[in-house]
């Protein structure tokens, strides 16, 4: 049933002009490793789960069914309010973080670049630096 | 393998409106730090200054008064400096100098005085420039952004008030959608094209034609998610509902300002990418682009929503906002007037002196409204400009000639505009869609007209608070309003020599 | 062992799915984060779009919009998630159907 749908899907790619049989099979092949150890992590785990609850004794106790925390007694709820001070890091670093793809074809091809790479690229950073400037002084990097 | 650029690939000098900006806005960014908390006038003097300084160079390169650069290339053709750049740019340094007179009173009083919001202004005013000179799609989606980012800022300016908040949200969310349909087609018209440089998506697309691919559906589709996401900024039905929560809840010098620029960059940025990337985009049994019957179905949707809806608002911004929305209909007309071959760069201009009146005459009108309103951000309703002409008979006077010129009244700016965008549509053949622009228009009298209705006849006491910068914005946008009415050859002449469709 | 060629076909597929998905979680989703995270799912599903197309013109000029989406998408998370803790500190919720004010 099930290979039947899947031969008339390629069917149906193949009179889309998609691609040949022989072809989209080779594709799908490739992901067979990967399929093939998705279905067996899953697998595992719920055997472990299973197997442990069926061949162990099982009396639970208030205390053993609390979520476990390094030993530590749980407290609070598991979501818990953060202060904001630690969402405006997190969104200054991403800024910073993200412009730093831009550095990354640049070192590809740095060599042929030389002088003129460099200066642009030294532009490109004095420009960041405004930003920097910008978001030290008015006290965006201060804690209290 | 990797050849170096010299100087004059990048052509430099070509771009020097934009770069004075950029400069000029980095720079005010920093010395903002310095500036107490008191003395804020000098960043908007500063502000005004760098505005000022780019104002000249683009008007002069305009009036081929001096040569800037090389060609018309830089940046490798990512940016084109010709007269229409040039234009874009004189328009948006305008909105900018005059958003910057209106808001600075109105800030101080309403205690929201920060150097933030004049830097905030030049980059989103860089950002509409840009969208003029953009000959990439890179350019259009990066300065599409540069321009809409600080607007989202500019919104939730007035924070902690709910209304701003709201506003600002609102036109965040609402953006970043209209953006992700903007990157999505630039992908798709990659994807059929190869290429994100209007030169070559123009070339590409012949042969595609030529060798009538299917490939051509591809790019028809991202066609129209680039239509959308730039129909979004400019308000376009079916892009337009956040239109009037926005400008409601928004700080009122805010809305003076974005809306124009926004819809000065969002036209650029349209009349590049189908002028100049997609001329001659025809599927076949068809003899005008591919695009044009969408541009004028969702003109005369614009128009006609934004009108009717108009007549039943009583709050000002409320009623100014759906004004907006049937403008961007009026310039689509002419947008899709590009559509038909011979007629494109004669679109084109139209669109610019359209919008040149349309800066003026915006501006000002909510720049009165700046004055009207109260400092709580209440007080914006029509029944507040009730007798406003008793108390104050020339801020009633220049709001009658923004409300004329809205109407499209002859010897306003807003008469010229519609007439050449009526003439463009009628030679590009498209006679429903101009039909319809006429008679919408007809109907916007009802709601502008009833604005001077309760200044001048109705009885109360409509107050406003007006000082000097305010005051002087408010002077040059109706003084720019009449002169432009008066001396139409002024605004053709700057439009002149706007040529840029590769097809004719 | 040479790489795998999968079809270009298939990579756009993927990325129309992604996109659809990321549009209909911005119209059906009430919570302003995940709305904003959709958003972020319908460009990176451009840029998917856009580097398999790079990959097969065999050019640059897709993988180089596909780095300015990325930083301006830092750039607008940066602007958005301030806006959401600026809404939230006033009105104790980020439900956008709360965002109701302005009516005709």
């Amino acid at each position: 049933m099930l290979i039947s749908r899947c031969l008339f899907r390629l069917e149906q790619a193949e009179l889309n002009g998609f691609h040949n049989k022989t072809e989209i099979l080779a594709v799908l092949s490739d992901f067979a490793p990967i399929a093939s150890l998705f279905a067996l992590s899953v697998l595992v785990g719920v055997m472990i789960l299973f197997m442990s609850r069926m061949l162990g004794p099982f009396r639970p106790t208030a205390r053993k069914l609390v979520p476990y925390e390094s030993g530590m007694r749980p407290y609070g709820d598991a979501i818990r309010r953060i202060p904001v001070k630690f969402y405006r890091v997190a969104v200054l670093f991403i800024l910073f973080d993200i412009e730093v793809i831009f550095f990354l074809p640049w070192a590809v091809v740095f060599r042929d670049l030389r002088l003129y790479g460099l200066a642009v690229m030294g532009f490109f950073f004095l420009v960041l630096t405004v930003g920097f400037v910008y978001e030290w002084m008015v006290g965006g990097l201060e804690w209290d | 393998m990797f050849t170096v650029p010299s100087l004059s690939d990048l052509n430099l000098a070509a771009t020097l409106p934009a770069t004075l900006l950029a400069l000029g806005a980095s720079v005010l960014l920093v010395l903002d730090l310095f500036v107490p908390k008191g003395r804020k006038a000098l960043t908007a003097w500063l502000a005004l200054a760098v505005l000022g300084v780019s104002l000249i160079v683009a008007l002069l390169s305009l009036g081929d008064v001096v040569d800037l650069g090389t060609g018309e290339g830089a940046f490798f053709g990512l940016y084109i400096a010709d007269s229409f750049t040039d234009a874009v740019s004189v328009i948006v340094l305008v909105t900018a100098m005059l958003g910057v007179a209106v808001a600075y009173n109105y800030l101080e009083r309403t205690g929201m005085q920060r150097g933030e919001y004049y830097v905030l202004l030049l980059f989103s005013a860089l950002g509409a420039m840009l969208m003029g000179a953009a000959g990439d799609l890179v350019t259009v989606f990066v300065a599409l952004e540069l321009l809409s980012i600080p607007l989202y800022i500019l919104s939730g300016f007035r924070w902690r008030d709910e209304g701003s908040e709201e506003s600002a949200l609102k036109y965040f969310i609402l953006g970043a959608f209209a953006s992700g349909f903007l990157v999505y087609g630039i992908a798709l018209i990659y994807g059929a094209t190869g290429t994100t440089a209007f030169g070559g998506i123009w070339a590409a697309t012949r042969d595609l034609l030529a060798a009538d691919a299917a490939t051509k559906y591809v790019l028809l589709l991202g066609a129209g998610m680039v239509l959308a996401g730039l129909g979004f900024k400019v308000a376009a039905v079916p892009f337009h509902m956040w239109t009037p929560d926005v400008y409601q809840g928004a700080p009122t010098s805010v809305v003076a300002y974005m809306s124009v620029a926004a819809k000065v960059g969002g036209f650029a940025a349209l009349v590049r990418v189908l002028a100049w990337g997609l001329p001659d985009f025809v599927l076949s049994g068809q003899s005008a682009a591919a695009w044009q019957s969408t541009v004028w179905l969702i003109a005369a949707l614009t128009m006609i929503l934004g009108n009717v809806v108009a007549v039943a608002q009583n709050n000002l911004k409320r009623l100014l906002a759906y004004s907006s929305i049937a403008h961007a209909g009026y310039i689509l007309i002419a947008v899709a007037a590009m559509g038909t071959a011979g007629v494109a760069n004669e679109a084109a201009r139209a669109v610019v002196i359209y919008l040149m009146a349309y800066a003026f005459t915006n501006v000002g009108a909510f720049a009165v409204i700046v004055a009207v309103e109260r400092d709580d951000g209440g007080h914006t309703d029509i029944d507040n400009v009730r007798g406003l002409a008793k108390e104050q008979p020339v801020l009633a006077a220049s709001m009658a000639v923004f409300m004329l010129s809205l109407a499209g009244v002859p010897l306003t700016a807003g008469f010229v505009g519609k007439w050449f965008v009526f003439k463009a549509g009628l030679a590009a053949d498209l006679v429903p869609v101009t039909v319809i622009g006429v008679l919408t228009s007809a109907i916007s009298a009802y709601y502008y007209l009833r604005v001077i209705w309760f200044m001048y006849f109705e009885e109360g006491e409509g107050k406003a608070q007006i000082a000097w910068p305010l005051a002087w914005g408010i002077s040059v946008a109706a003084i720019g309003t009449l002169i432009l009415g008066f001396f139409p050859y002024l605004l053709s002449d700057m439009a002149r020599g706007i040529a840029l469709a590769f097809g004719g | 062992m040479e790489a795998p060629a999968v079809a270009t076909e298939l990579y756009v597929l993927l990325s129309a799915v992604l996109f659809i998905l990321g549009a209909l979680g911005v119209l059906l989703r009430r919570n302003a984060i995940l709305v904003f995270m959709s958003v972020e799912l319908m460009l990176n599903a451009a840029n998917l779009a856009l580097v398999a197309f790079a990959r097969q013109w065999g050019n640059g000029g897709g993988h180089l919009m596909v780095f300015f989406v990325m930083t301006v998408a830092a750039a607008e998370v940066a602007v958005g998630l301030a806006l959401i803790v600026a809404i939230y500190r006033t009105k104790k919720s980020i439900d956008i159907d709360l965002l109701h004010r302005f009516k005709d």
